[in-house]
């Protein structure tokens, strides 16, 4: 297993390029918006707990203020925002979330002799992912005929990651660019990178 | 789905912006330009459904010589300068979201990757590669033994390539080491970026070809059009108006020649009268159905949308649904195979700055009697620089990783590069479009799509993968990740000589309807190894001139 995750970009914070030629208005506003968290309107109390560890478990986020994710998947699923593919394998996304959740639960009880998912330490939650990922179920009625593997990679952790990965507090640890419009950037191969990158990581430390 | 996705000027996905004889100003932040409007009652010459490659590229023309024209798009108008933002979850708005169901052996992904929902079509996010068919393609059953040929000469097809080009305004290489000679491309070629030249280095230590990819954004201003700025989000949109995607520049030209735009209005069914011939459409627009009479109905909603269409539009009179008496339509539909090698590196490459793939290699394109190739047909590939959701769905989809695992990975974002391929498909009448039994929120049928890949596809596939692999190892990538995927939509309502096996003749006009048209990239009888963009786009031109003559002849 990999050790906790250290960023090779310490310090540096796509936000930081807020008042720059980097943002623009449209991106400016919709990144604004995005740090009100929409209410928790189609799960309910005890599935969206589910969903919350099970981004916390995906994506661990030591940090003081970690960013939302179920309320945006969450509020996805009650405007019914779709995806564009149906796998024929799998019910509608509205009816596989609710059902995979309750799965993951009942999978999670199944190992821990009756501890609900959203109880569990980061440690065994992620065993019970992995064994759902490899498809070794304990309680597969409750997956009904949902492929459970299919579910954890093209919804969950698809959805997760993506979701994550395009948020600013993501794009700063991983010292992608961020925003870049207009300026977008001029030195396109390594022999440089602009004044408004990330400088270069600090791989010796990290990179084992 | 439902509308709006977007944050951002919402109302652009639930009011339509083209009316009261004005269309949004896609170079402005607000403002307007002049557009003619036909009354419904009234029968205009041509109602084109779809304002992708195949809509807006015969909307301009047709309008230009005279013609009455409407043109709808399910999708909103947008104006990218003030609408679109650095943000891939917003600009999820440009895609088409709702679901296809999906099947078969290997079921397709759709949306984000293949299916736009927007005035402008798929172009919009297209990521702006534009490659010419190898012209032996064109007979591939006759020259090369495999598929089916094209009821196209490619000497015509090299003419139309040439003048969709320059109206783009394509940058490219002063060279392109395959194929016959093409003129110069309009602009030059953009300077190729760090994950580029990965790509170079390992087709110089292999011995093969390389070239900077002929691209559809501009390496110099053009009118109201900056040069790129390499921001790297080609494929959300782009926010400057450097990408010539269609809604920059064929959709204002053919409201400039007269044509009208109608957004937001999502055709659910050509009409036809007694005598079986196309009488208009009915569509949904403002929230409620609305008719529009027509002489000619042309279908440019794209490989899985032009066939529903045809499906759904089912009567007494055609039972299997329009233009489908040979059973044909939906059939032999085409992905590419885009499997991809992913490999860490040294140095910093950030291929997040420029577009996305700025080299590009053709070589398994044109070489037949290697003792290595074992399939059929062929692949180009690209270097890569996907955003970091988009990279971050390919990692979680491949291996299945999360938490410090995936972070860790996704750590080294900086330090990757990529090469994936553009992988012709064999077309095979079981890969399909059908209807499901399901509706969208109109009461539509929606799309089932079946699909497998056929042995010369798994071949292809497991060739490029090795290729690749020891390109990328030759560059100096370690930790190579092999992933596979779809992308591109063709085929579906092949056109052809035969209207046995094909839904149109050579000029995209149905077989059984003659005032029934297709124009997109449905009608493609074989996929090619390169993306379609530029070959929709040069057959919509000469379907067009071909209608011109037609009626002046
Ligand atoms: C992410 C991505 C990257 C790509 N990159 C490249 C590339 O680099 N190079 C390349 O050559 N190609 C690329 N392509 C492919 C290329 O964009 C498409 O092949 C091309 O746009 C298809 O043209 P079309 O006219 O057939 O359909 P589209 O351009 O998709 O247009 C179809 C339009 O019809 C509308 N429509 C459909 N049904 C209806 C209806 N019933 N009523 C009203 N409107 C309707 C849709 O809203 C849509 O706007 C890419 C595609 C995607 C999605
Ligand atoms: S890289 Fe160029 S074409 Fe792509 S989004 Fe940026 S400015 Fe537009």
């Amino acid at each position: 297993m990999t050790g906790p995750f250290r960023t090779p970009y310490p310090g540096y914070d796509v936000l930081d390029k807020w008042d720059s030629p980097s943002y623009d208005d449209a991106t400016r506003e919709v990144l604004r918006a995005r740090t009100t968290p929409p209410p928790r309107r189609f799960l309910s109390e005890a599935r969206f707990a589910v969903l919350a560890a099970l981004c916390d478990t995906v994506i661990p986020q030591p940090r003081a203020r970690p960013v939302q994710i179920a309320p945006f998947l969450n509020a996805a699923l009650h405007d019914d925002r779709g995806t564009g593919t149906r796998f024929a394998v799998m019910p509608p996304d509205r009816d596989a979330w609710p059902l995979g959740l309750d799965a993951i639960d009942a999978e999670a009880k199944a190992h821990h002799d009756g501890t609900g998912f959203a109880d569990l330490a980061r440690p065994e939650r992620t065993l019970v992912l992995k064994e759902i990922d490899a498809e070794r179920l304990r309680a597969p009625d409750a997956w009904q005929d949902m492929p459970a593997q299919k579910f954890f990679r093209a919804l969950v952790l698809k959805q997760i990651a993506q979701f994550y990965y395009s948020q600013p507090a993501a794009m700063s640890e991983i010292g992608y660019g961020g925003p870049a419009s207009p300026r977008g950037y001029v030195r396109l191969n390594a022999q440089g990178i602009d004044p408004w990158e990330a400088p270069y990581g600090q791989w010796k430390e990290t990179d084992a | 789905m439902t509308r709006p996705i977007g944050r951002r000027a919402a109302e652009a996905e639930t009011d339509p912006r083209a009316v009261n004889g004005c269309a949004p100003d896609v170079f402005s932040r607000d403002g307007t330009v002049p557009m003619r409007e036909f009354p419904e009652s009234e029968e205009v010459d041509f109602v084109i459904v779809g304002a992708g490659c195949g809509g807006s590229v015969l909307a301009a023309k047709l309008a230009e010589a005279g013609m009455s024209v409407v043109l709808f798009d399910a999708g909103p108008f947008f104006r990218p300068l003030s609408d679109f933002a650095s943000d891939e979850y917003e600009q999820e708005k440009l895609y088409w979201l709702d679901p296809r169901v999906s099947d078969g052996d290997d079921p397709i992904e759709l949306g984000a990757n293949n299916s736009g929902q927007a005035v402008g079509g798929s172009t919009v996010h297209f990521q702006m590669v534009s490659l010419r068919f190898r012209p032996e393609w064109f007979k591939s059953r006759t020259k090369l033994g495999y598929a089916r040929d094209w009821p196209v000469d490619w000497q015509e097809m090299w003419k139309y390539y040439a003048e969709v080009e320059n109206a783009l305004k394509i940058s490219g290489p002063i060279r392109y080491p395959w194929g016959p000679k093409r003129g110069r491309y309009p602009y030059r070629a953009h300077e190729v970026n760090e994950a580029g030249l990965v790509l170079a280095r390992g087709a110089e230590a292999l011995g093969v070809d390389w070239a900077p990819t002929p691209l559809c954004t501009v390496s110099a201003p053009r009118g109201k059009s900056p040069p790129c700025a390499y921001r790297g989000m080609c494929k959300i949109g782009c926010s400057v108006n450097a990408k010539q995607s269609m809604l920059i520049t064929y959709v204002p030209r053919a409201i400039r020649a007269g044509a009208e735009v109608r957004d937001l209005a999502m055709v659910g069914r050509v009409e036809t009268g007694q005598d079986g011939r196309a009488t208009g459409v009915s569509y949904h627009r403002g929230g409620e159905w609305r008719h529009q009479k027509a002489r000619n109905v042309v279908l440019a909603g794209y490989s899985i949308e032009t066939p529903r269409l045809m499906l759904n539009s089912a009567t007494s009179r055609h039972p299997q649904g329009l233009g489908n008496s040979n059973g044909m339509v939906g059939r032999n539909l085409m992905v590419h195979s885009n499997h991809a090698v992913w490999g860490e590196f040294e140095d910093e490459i950030r291929w997040y700055k420029g577009p996305p793939s700025m080299a590009t290699c053709e070589h398994w394109n044109y070489v037949d009697d290697d003792p290595t190739k074992d399939f059929d047909g062929g692949y180009s590939f690209m270097s890569q620089g996907p955003l970091p959701g988009d990279f971050a769905g390919t990692l979680t989809g491949a291996t299945g990783m999360f938490g410090d695992e995936l972070l860790t990975a996704m750590g080294k974002y900086n330090r990757m590069a990529g090469l994936k391929i553009v992988g012709e498909t064999m077309p095979a009448p079981d890969n399909r479009v059908t209807l499901a039994d399901e509706s969208d929120p109109l009461g539509l049928p929606r799309a089932r799509v079946t699909y497998a890949f056929s042995d010369n596809d798994k071949r292809l596939q497991r060739h490029s993968l090795d290729f690749m692999s020891k390109m990328l190892g030759a560059a100096g990538g370690r930790n190579l990740l092999e992933t596979s995927s779809t992308a591109h939509l063709m085929g579906g309502c092949a056109m052809g000589d035969d209207p046995e096996t094909s839904v149109t003749d050579d000029m995209g006009r149905s077989w059984d309807i003659d005032n029934l048209w297709i124009c997109d990239g449905s009608l493609m009888p074989t996929a090619g190894g390169v993306n379609p963009a530029m070959t929709i786009l040069a057959n919509a031109a000469r379907i067009a001139d071909r209608i011109v003559a037609a009626r002046n002849g």
